[in-house]
């Protein structure tokens, strides 16, 4: 189908993209629109104007500062596939790049869209959960830093207001100590997930300390298994996935039930718990 | 500053167009019916299938997520531009000669995001091709002769035998 007719602007910088939002009504930005058109056409929205954020400079850069690595709202989810700083020290989302959508998407795709779209079953704000990363916004008051458990707040719903513009996110720079596991099972590659799994770690002597198990497609949010997490601190996996009973009760979607779905979490975590006690490297 | 309708300048296959265009208006369309390339396909228009597959600024995209207003300034190349420069000659002989098309819909797709493979990575192998064309629907070949046509290439462009 083709969308519902809607007006264009191209912002040149933060400002006037705010201005432009808190002028026009019904509004929605276009970062890489590999969600948001996909939403036109079908015609589930029908927005009056897209600000196109694409020509702000400074918002697709990788830096790491502080012991963080700030990854900026338009970093392509290409680009962020090919950065070594990426690879280097935020290994789970390295992890979990090559399993969203197709090389086409990727290509146009950003990273902040993904997180501010904030859909169920994305992988990225699942990564943004594990990993205990913030988002940066700025609005019409000027900025401010949103923890990852505070800014998914419902289905497709985030701590944006109507004239905020995400900018970044960040998240800890892992050290020699970190442990990372992503898995996901989707009907085809690329496809959102049925149920996926991101979750991070840190080693302890033997053990697990500050284990994060932040599942996708499970509920109108990722989510952590905080049960599983205790019990997997104590390395008992099957303990953990027993606990997961409790953690999750993923509702029933279009591609699995969610009995069906609370088994691949299961599958999952033993798979993950695996991966996080590989050595890092 | 903002409109319904747009004035854009691009180079289209090498050539400078310059066009007023819809602001709704997804690329593929605005190649297909403003400037008569109807090799980019229009599929599903939500990014599942892969038909729409074009290249912009030496990148391939989505043709149905991408709008047209979107790529001022932009470089794009199509199916008609990369075929007329012969650009991906082998892949178009060894898909004809493998018969990895039938009807041909999804073929203008397929290959581009070969061809983009095929940059990236000079070695893939079945399972990366698979990967990369996951993005690409065809509901004829049952893919087998695809994956084969593409590793073929491969082998040829690193001097091996077809």
């Amino acid at each position: 189908m083709k969308p519902a007719p809607f007006a264009y602007a191209k912002a040149r910088s933060l400002d006037e993209a705010i201005g432009l939002l808190a002028t026009r009504s019904e509004a929605r930005l276009l970062a890489g629109g590999q969600s948001l058109l996909a939403s036109l056409n079908m015609r589930l929205s029908a927005p009056r104007i897209l600000i196109d954020i694409n020509g702000i400079a400074g918002l697709n850069t990788i830096v790491k500062t502080d012991g963080m690595l700030e990854i900026g709202a338009l970093v392509r989810h290409a680009q962020a596939e090919r950065s070594r700083d990426i690879a280097e020290h935020a290994p789970l989302i390295a992890r979990a790049l090559p399993h969203i959508a197709h090389p086409a998407i990727r290509n146009r795709g950003t990273i902040g869209g993904s997180i501010a779209f904030a859909d169920p079953a994305a992988e990225l704000p699942a990564c943004l959960l594990a990993l205990h990363g913030e988002i940066d916004v700025t609005g019409p008051k000027g900025k401010r830093t949103v923890k990852a458990e505070d800014f998914f707040k419902g289905l497709f719903e985030t701590a944006l207001g109507p004239q905020d513009v995400l900018t970044a996110i960040r998240v800890p720079a892992a050290t020699a100590q970190s442990r990372v596991g992503f898995a996901e099972f989707a009907m085809r590659r690329g496809d959102y997930a049925m149920v996926g799994l991101a979750a991070s770690a840190r080693a302890d002597g033997k053990g697990l300390a500050d284990v994060r198990l932040a599942y996708f497609g499970v509920g109108a949010t990722p989510l952590r298994a905080k049960q599983a997490e205790a019990a997997l601190a104590d390395s008992k996996v099957d303990a953990a996935i027993a606990a997961l009973d409790n953690d999750l009760d993923p509702p029933d979607d279009i591609q699995a039930t969610g009995a069906a779905k609370k088994h691949l979490a299961k599958v999952l975590l033993r798979r993950v718990a695996r991966q996080h006690l590989e050595t890092r490297g | 500053m903002s409109a319904q309708s747009c004035d854009i300048s691009l180079t289209v296959n090498g050539e400078p167009i310059s066009e007023t265009v819809e602001a709704r208006k997804s690329l593929v369309d605005f190649l297909r019916e403003d400037l008569s390339l109807t090799g980019s396909h229009v599929g599903c228009e939500h990014g599942f299938c892969g038909a729409c597959t074009v290249r912009v600024n030496g990148v391939i995209i989505r043709g149905c997520l991408t709008l047209a207003v979107a790529c001022d300034g932009a470089r794009v190349e199509t199916i008609e531009g990369m075929s007329d420069a012969g650009e991906i000659a082998d892949l178009q002989a060894a898909f004809e000669q493998r018969n990895a098309l039938q009807c041909g819909f999804c073929t203008p797709g397929m290959l581009l995001t070969a061809q983009e493979l095929l940059q990236q990575n000079k070695t893939p192998n079945r399972e990366q091709i698979r990967e990369y064309l996951s993005g690409n629907y065809c509901r004829c070949t049952g893919y087998q002769a695809i994956v084969d046509a593409v590793e073929a290439v491969a082998q040829l462009r690193n001097g091996g035998k077809r």
